[in-house]
């Protein structure tokens, strides 16, 4: 058998890295949901059964995961945004800038988020 | 001239599915192209090594080989541009059963061709006058971004949508079927909308853009694709598939 390669073998371009990054905040996404869902449910539970929850939110690690959070969110919107285009729209050679336009408001997006909790 | 203190590492995948690379020394010399490389080892080290080529100048498209993890047609790729420390590595084609050493059964990759309705169905005969057809027209634009394909395999072999689901008719059988979408004298277009319209045809294709990027003839399957993807939604959205 011959190897599975990322680097360097056919899979090794922007579009590939693009689509990657988008199945793999999308599964994230979805392995956040629950515990999203869970948050939600103590409210059923009472004020205070959801304060406590929230109050754990504020804590240092939590904050710092939630901006990881936000960029996957921002990922996986800007990359569906970006294939919309590039499905929907005829194609134009800046369709492969997108790709980089994809990456940088989802970093820009991130760290704003992180310059409003800091 | 050859300068022979000057010596390639190539190794060569020799055997069918199972198999092993095999390292041979071969004289790196200016202006040679992988398949010059192939040549030499079946010429001069090893007779018994399988191999495809015909025309070695880029129109027939039958000695495409993956070169160092990326498939490439050999007649056309330069050893200079691939091998910058000396080394090839070549193997056959990926997503095609392997017959020996770097020969790869082409025939399921063809087949899909006519799965994907890749032949002309005329809609006059030999009576009729010529269709006239603008040539600025926008469907007969469409078809010439798409219309230059050779087959040789390469956005086949790199794609992981073959790799994933083997019945995926693939990005040269959808290219195929989208220049004759918009072929205004084919008669056609519901068979064929309705045979890429599957599990297994275009709506399958995740635009991962390896066969875009990998063609050798700059050739865009993604878009052809992303057409099909357009054309079938709005035939079934029309009751027409």
């Amino acid at each position: 058998m011959r190897p599975f390669r990322l680097a360097g073998g056919s899979r090794d371009h922007p579009a590939y890295w693009a689509f990657a990054v988008h199945r793999l905040s999308g599964l994230l996404l979805a392995l956040f949901l629950p515990a999203h869902f869970y948050v939600l449910s103590r409210a059923i539970q009472g004020a205070a059964a959801l304060d406590a929850v929230l109050a754990w939110t504020e804590g240092p690690l939590v904050k710092a995961a939630e901006v990881g959070l936000i960029i996957l969110l921002a990922a996986h919107l800007t990359g569906g945004l970006r294939l919309l285009a590039v499905e929907f729209l005829p194609w134009r050679d800046w369709q492969k800038t997108l790709i980089a336009v994809t990456a940088g408001a989802s970093l820009l997006i991130g760290l704003g988020f992180l310059i409003n909790v800091a | 001239m050859a300068d022979m203190a000057s010596m390639l590492d190539v190794s060569v995948w020799r055997g069918a599915g199972e198999g092993r690379f095999v390292s041979y020394p071969v004289p790196r010399r200016e202006n040679q192209t992988v398949l010059d490389v192939v040549t030499y080892v079946q010429r001069r080290l090893d007779a018994t090594l399988a191999y495809r080529f015909s025309c070695r100048v880029g129109m027939c498209g039958s000695c495409a080989m993956t070169v160092n993890g990326v498939a490439r047609w050999t007649c056309r790729t330069h050893v200079g541009r691939v091998a910058k420390d000396g080394r090839l590595r070549i193997a056959p084609l990926r997503n095609m059963p392997v017959i020996k050493d770097l020969s790869v059964d082409m025939a399921g990759f063809f087949a899909k061709a006519a799965r994907a309705k890749g032949a002309f169905r005329p809609t006059a005969d030999r009576a009729a006058d010529f269709a006239v057809i603008a040539p600025d027209s926008p469907r007969r634009r469409r078809a010439d971004t798409a219309i230059e394909c050779i087959g040789c395999g390469v956005c086949y072999a790199s794609c992981d949508v073959v790799t994933w689901n083997p019945d995926y008719l693939g990005p040269a059988a959808l290219n195929r079927a989208w220049t004759l979408v918009n072929d205004e004298r084919d008669g056609g277009n519901r068979e064929r909308l309705a045979a890429v319209a599957g599990d297994a045809g275009c709506h399958a294709c995740h635009s991962h853009q390896s066969c875009m990027e990998r063609c050798p003839k700059h050739l865009n399957p993604t878009e052809s694709i992303a057409g099909l993807k357009r054309a079938t939604g709005l035939a079934a959205l029309a009751g027409k598939l």
